[in-house]
């Protein structure tokens, strides 16, 4: 209790801090340049001046922050890619050669692109087929919303869940894990799923769709009702069928969005982490880029060089996307 | 025809949303009602069969010789084999090989000559003819149908033994303040990219959508070793509260500036214009009117920031400690995982606390979450 005052007087005292900069520095810019009061050429050009410093003035608080916690990492971090466990030695490309040397990272690797291959058209597949299908009944939004919800749930949370799902008991005892539930109704053997390779990655997998659906449906149902109503119209009178309309009318037309959707997907697959720490840790060929990475910034006291080579191997795979963004941005700027 | 085709449609999909929600809602169920249960029950049976009644096989010990007291000349020793009121014994044995020989009512004859017998509400008689010697009492195999039981123990047990309660009171430490600091920060950079003209802004507002989707992992190591370092050279421990507020405001900001940019980039350029007629300056527009203003947008992100600190496990794991009252509740959770992996009362019931507040930030604040999401993504597009 003692501590939650604590974060709330934090709140406050870090609230008031930030006012008092901004307020601060914009009475010390008008001090300095005063342009009421001021006759002709000297108020014009105390004016501009300040109109030139203070958009930096708002900005620098935020920038500031950004660079010491993103912008000042990712050189770092390249920089610590060629350097040894602790940061001192320079040994070249060692680290790299290491990387794709050991066996568990090319492991890593490959359930990554597993990982994005599935999740994001698994979860735009059922967000799509969910926000079309729900705006057609009455009771649609609650659905909506029941669907929706995982996205609340923290991933460790959601790891729980899904590990009492998938819980094991040995055959002949009575199965209190769902999966294994229905498998023994059906008369088949209960299986401990975690401990199958390659198919537990898509045991795990499916937390993360049971997750990201409701974000993909949300975002379609949008776009799905910005859709201009004369073009589904169009095609009812010109006697085209549900499924026609569906796919021949409106995905053309949410193409961009379907896009953006699927690529914030693949952002958060390349990141997860949580999911696979909680379920299996890495084992039975389970591991991803992201746990590894975790796992070498503290294994043995800590090997920086590797943990941030393989950052870098996460960033890489990161750019290509950013750099789409950053362009799509640029034209929606121009638009303006 | 067409109208019988229609409605066959329609109903095809009703069940197709029916069962899609039934599956995406399925394992937050499952999790609550189990959370809910009786432990032993929860242990030995399915959560769907939680209404119905389940059987269990108790070993009860009877006390020994020195309880037998003497009536009619007999020597005997009664008690009842049942601790929970509701139950009912099934059947009963004394033989590890037979444990389920006897039906309740009936008088089993033990191998020393003695009559054991159990009823069905579970109160059972052991009559001697003469005195009872021995030390140990008799073992007494019962097969029960025990009515199903729901209770808050697994909570209470959560909350003190296991420290959910004090790690809930840390999530809340870590979030709140990384909620609401970042947001006034963030505003007054989002207008200054809105409507303050000066060179660069445009590649500014790039930065800030490229360091939108920078991987965390990236910036873990460099400033794990900023914070050993700045922690060595204040003689302050690396991983406090502040540390943790800090890093959370510095990931934050770029969705928050784009967010709020996106939104104060809509609002109509008039209102601006004509205050500035009236002689106001860049800061009184931004506090008196841009603010105001952009509530939604502000909601918006505070909602988001609240369910990614509360959630966060990576970051408290490098940049917080895990002593008792620096432990968030799922870094709590993964240990529990890993420490009472088979106890399913406890794991449960701690996720559910876990997952409580941000379903209620959840239901209570749907719209503006969805504002957010449709504002951060599709403007992308």
């Amino acid at each position: 209790m003692q501590q939650l005052l604590m974060a709330v007087i934090t709140m406050v005292a870090g609230v008031l801090a930030c006012a008092a900069y901004f307020y601060g520095t914009n009475l010390i810019l008008d001090l300095i340049f005063p342009s009421k009061g001021r006759s002709g050429a000297k108020a014009s050009r105390n004016l501009r001046i300040s109109n030139a410093i203070r958009p930096w003035l708002f900005l620098f608080p935020a920038l500031f922050a950004m660079t010491i916690y993103l912008i000042y990492p990712v050189f770092e971090s390249v920089w610590l890619s060629f350097h040894d466990r602790t940061g001192q030695t320079f040994v070249g490309g060692a680290n790299y050669v290491w990387m794709f040397n050991d066996g568990e990272f090319r492991q890593s690797i490959f359930n990554n692109f597993l990982w994005l291959l599935v999740v994001p058209a698994l979860a735009t597949f059922f967000g799509l087929i969910i926000a079309a299908l729900t705006d057609r009944i009455w009771w649609g939004n609650i659905a909506k919303t029941l669907i929706f919800m995982p996205m609340a749930i923290s991933f460790v949370g959601a790891s729980v869940i899904w590990k009492f799902i998938y819980d094991y008991r040995a055959a002949g005892t009575e199965q209190i894990g769902l999966l294994n539930a229905v498998v023994t109704a059906f008369g088949f053997e209960p299986q401990a799923w975690m401990t199958i390779p390659l198919w537990n990655n898509f045991f795990l997998m499916a937390i993360l769709v049971w997750i990201q659906t409701g974000f993909a449906m949300v975002i379609l149902s949008a776009a799905l009702r910005g859709i201009p109503e004369e073009t589904v119209e169009a095609a009812v009178i010109d006697g085209a069928n549900g499924f026609q309309i569906f796919f021949k009318i409106m995905i053309p037309q949410i193409w961009g969005t379907i896009a953006v959707v699927w690529t914030t997907i693949t952002i958060l697959v390349l990141k997860v982490f949580d999911i696979v720490l909680a379920m299996t840790n890495g084992q039975w060929q389970t591991q991803v880029l992201a746990n590894l990475m975790f796992d070498w910034m503290f294994r043995g006291g800590g090997d920086f060089g590797r943990g941030a080579a393989i950052a870098v191997v996460i960033m890489l795979l990161v750019v290509p996307i950013m750099v789409w963004n950053i362009r799509n941005a640029a034209k929606e700027m121009k638009g303006h | 025809m067409i109208a019988s085709k229609r409605s066959s449609l329609v109903l095809f999909v009703h069940l197709s949303v029916l069962l899609l929600v039934i599956l995406w809602t399925i394992p937050t169920a499952g999790l609550l009602i189990s959370s809910l249960r009786d432990k032993d029950q929860l242990a030995v049976s399915g959560w769907w069969t939680a209404l119905s009644t389940s059987s269990q096989n108790l070993t009860v010990r009877a006390p020994g010789p020195e309880a037998q007291q003497q009536r009619d000349g007999k020597f005997v020793i009664s008690g009842n084999v049942l601790d929970n009121p509701g139950a009912k014994v099934s059947a009963f044995g004394f033989r590890t090989q037979e444990p389920a020989a006897f039906e309740p009512g009936q008088t089993a004859t033990l191998s020393d000559g003695e009559r054991l017998t159990v009823q069905e509400d579970g109160a059972f008689e052991i009559v001697s003819d003469v005195a009872m010697e021995g030390s140990r009492g008799q073992r007494i195999f019962v097969q029960a149908a025990v009515p199903s039981r729901f209770t808050f123990d697994n909570y209470r047990e959560v909350l003190n033994a296991e420290g959910i309660g004090a790690s809930f009171i840390n999530s809340l430490t870590v979030a709140i303040p990384s909620t609401i600091i970042p947001i006034l920060v963030a505003a007054f950079a989002a207008y200054a990219l809105a409507w303050m003209p000066f060179p660069g802004r445009t590649i500014l507002i790039a930065v800030v959508v490229g360091l939108l989707v920078v991987p965390l992992q990236m910036s873990l190591i460099p400033l794990l070793k900023l914070y050993n370092g700045v922690g060595a050279f204040l003689g302050l421990p690396a991983k406090t509260y502040v540390g943790i507020w800090l890093a959370h405001m510095g990931f934050g900001l770029p969705l928050a500036i784009y967010l709020l940019r996106n939104y104060m980039a809509g609002l109509p350029r008039e209102i601006m214009e004509s205050a500035r007629v009236d002689g106001a300056s860049d800061f009184d527009i931004f506090v008196k009117i841009i603010l105001p203003l952009s509530f939604p947008a502000l909601a918006s992100f505070a909602i988001f920031q609240f369910l990614w600190t509360w959630n966060d496990l990576l970051i408290a794991m490098v940049f917080l400690g895990t002593g008792n009252n620096e432990l968030v509740l799922t870094g709590r959770l993964v240990n529990l995982l890993g420490s009472r992996g088979g106890n399913w009362e406890i794991l449960t019931a701690s996720a559910f606390i876990t997952i409580i507040i941000p379903l209620i930030v959840f239901f209570s604040l749907q719209r503006y979450l969805v504002r957010g999401l449709l504002a951060g993504s599709v403007k992308g597009g």
